[in-house]
């Protein structure tokens, strides 16, 4: 069980396929508008759980407990041997620069 | 509350939340008074240049790139290959450009008396918002569309995001679709918060003093205006304000020249295409619809109208833009984000057109990091199955692969017609019954005379029979 007060995150779907816009690709339109949205907890719950938070900006928000404390994982990549031929045809041709 | 039900209060609710009536700049007909929209803020460049410098935002440096235009002028015909400068912009607050129109945007609902501010934003905006909301003791809600629809997010919005929060903002994180606009409408509904689009007079009159910056920094370092000032174009406003403040330092000789990233066949509102792509901004899903056609934006008249002022429109690809990134690392010593040097891009291409003792502006960097770097861009596109390989850029085909030149040689621009811009404009019309004062309008806003204008609307007519 998550406690009260933890940092979470949650899951909603605020347009289902019938609601959206009619104005849609097709691959868009066979799929739910959704939100996911962090802050704290406000009653105990557990993942999969429809829980309430409160947001940042003190507004409540309802939704499926999706991740508790979550975190920024995004990073600088993987090498890529694409970039080190490009850095390469770069320094050859600057070479004789002054 | 419904889809349709919010969209029907669309308009009491942007009322609401800019305390800006439209309707008094209207025209009778398809027409309004832009000039006095721009002025009804009653702030003066000065005044706008006085709250930008006591919030950090503006006076950035102007940097001679000697390196990286002795390489492109390798490929120039002698006496060709002008000198490329670079407006650091990355050195404002928040990292970008985008602080000189949030800062406007911010000030506005201060004075107001708003509690909090939100915009939509997936890129450097959002956190400039959040940046100059915090400063001025306003709450903040950036947001974004973030994710596709198996959850996966476009490590660059998640970078702007984590930016965001950084500054105390809360941050909405949408999947992919026009409905944002809706959410966007429920938010502020809900709050009663301060809209800081980036397309209100705010949103645009803040870049006037990068224009102005521009031509005093080259005034003052080289005693004359600049040739050519190239803009990344997206939404028009870069452009735009850049070029407003450029004429109101009197440079009104120098060439706007718009670039964007080349994305043709990635559909915007596609679920599937949201992540094949490595540019979130800066490109043509979003320079093409809102040059010919401003008014689609998140305010019923955009501020940013970029046929007013361009005078050139070229697209470089992914490829070419990655390419300059890492030359501007390799030869200048500066390492700033992929998506601030389309312009860049660009005017490596261009200045082998130009003398050798012309001067052209390349207006704005924006701060790298992880998700937002070049490398973690190009990763991202390689686990998604897009080939990365070498060759002519031209060549790209945005979505299956990304083709880097295989010589700084390779790296042209495609130049696209205004007056297919013009027409495709003026398309929006052709079921309009059009008076004098229309044409006027029209004039302006395309920047061409009305003889011309009454013929592309002939041709228009023509080809509907």
């Amino acid at each position: 069980m998550i406690q009260p007060k933890t940092y979470v995150e949650i899951y909603r779907v605020i347009l289902p396929t019938h609601e959206r816009s009619k104005n849609l690709p097709v691959d868009t339109s066979r799929v739910p508008f959704e939100m996911r949205i962090r802050g704290r907890l406000l009653k105990a719950g557990n993942i999969g759980d429809v829980v309430t938070i409160e947001t940042p900006t003190k507004r409540i928000e309802t939704g499926i407990l999706v991740s508790e404390e979550p975190y920024f994982a995004h990073s600088f990549g993987h090498y890529v041997p694409m970039l080190t031929q490009v850095r390469n045809i770069i320094l050859e041709e600057t070479e004789d620069l002054s | 509350m419904s889809y349709q039900t919010i969209m029907d209060q669309k308009k009491d609710i942007m009322r609401d939340a800019l305390r800006l009536d439209y309707e008094q700049f209207e025209f009778p007909g398809i027409g309004f008074d832009y000039e006095k929209m721009m002025a009804s803020s009653g702030y003066t460049l000065e005044d706008v240049m006085r709250i930008q410098r006591e919030n950090n935002v503006g006076q950035t440096p102007m940097i001679e790139l000697k390196r990286l235009s002795a390489y492109a002028r390798k490929f120039a015909k002698p006496g060709f290959g002008a000198r490329i400068f670079l407006k650091d912009e990355s050195q404002n607050i928040s990292g970008s450009f985008k602080a000189r129109r949030a800062a406007m945007a911010i000030y506005q609902a201060k004075k107001l008396g708003f509690k909090g501010v939100i915009a939509a934003t997936s890129g450097n905006y959002g956190a400039a918002v959040a940046a100059l909301a915090c400063r001025a003791g306003l709450k903040c809600i950036i947001v974004q569309e973030c994710y596709d629809s198996n959850g996966v997010g476009q490590p660059e919005i998640i970078e702007k995001a984590r930016a965001c929060q950084a500054y105390g903002a809360e941050v909405v994180q949408l999947s992919v679709g026009p409905e944002l606009f809706y959410e966007f409408l429920v938010l502020l509904k809900e709050t009663g918060y301060f809209n800081a689009s980036l397309y209100s007079p705010y949103g645009v009159m803040g870049i006037e003093t990068l224009g102005y910056e521009i031509a005093h920094d080259m005034m003052k370092q080289e005693n004359k205006y600049p040739e050519a000032v190239i803009c990344t174009n997206a939404g028009g406003g870069n452009l735009t304000g850049t070029a407003r403040g450029l004429k109101k330092a009197g440079a009104r000789d120098t060439k706007i020249i718009a670039a964007s990233v080349d994305l043709s066949g990635l559909h915007m509102a596609s679920d599937k295409d949201f992540n094949l792509k490595s540019f979130t901004t800066g490109h043509t899903g979003f320079g093409i619809p809102f040059t010919t056609f401003p008014d689609r934006s998140d305010v019923p008249r955009s501020a940013a109208r970029p046929l007013r002022y361009m005078d050139r429109y070229g697209l470089v690809n992914q490829g070419s833009v990655f390419f300059i990134t890492e030359a501007l690392a390799l030869l200048e010593g500066m390492e700033r984000g992929p998506a601030g040097n389309t312009s860049l891009a660009m005017a490596f291409s261009i200045a082998q057109e130009m003398k050798d003792t012309d001067i052209i502006v390349v207006q704005e960097t924006e701060y790298t990091g992880a998700g937002k770097h070049m490398n973690a861009q190009i990763s991202f596109a390689s686990d998604r199955g897009i080939e990365l390989k070498t060759g002519n850029p031209l060549q790209e085909k945005p979505g299956t692969n990304i083709i880097f030149p295989s010589s700084g040689s390779m790296l042209k621009h495609k130049e696209l017609d205004l007056r297919t811009l013009r027409l495709s404009y003026l398309k929006h019309y052709s079921d309009d019954m059009l008076f004098d004062e229309d044409y006027n309008y029209l004039k302006d806003e395309l920047n061409v005379p009305i003889d011309e204008i009454k013929q592309m609307m002939e041709e228009i007519n023509e080809s509907k029979k």
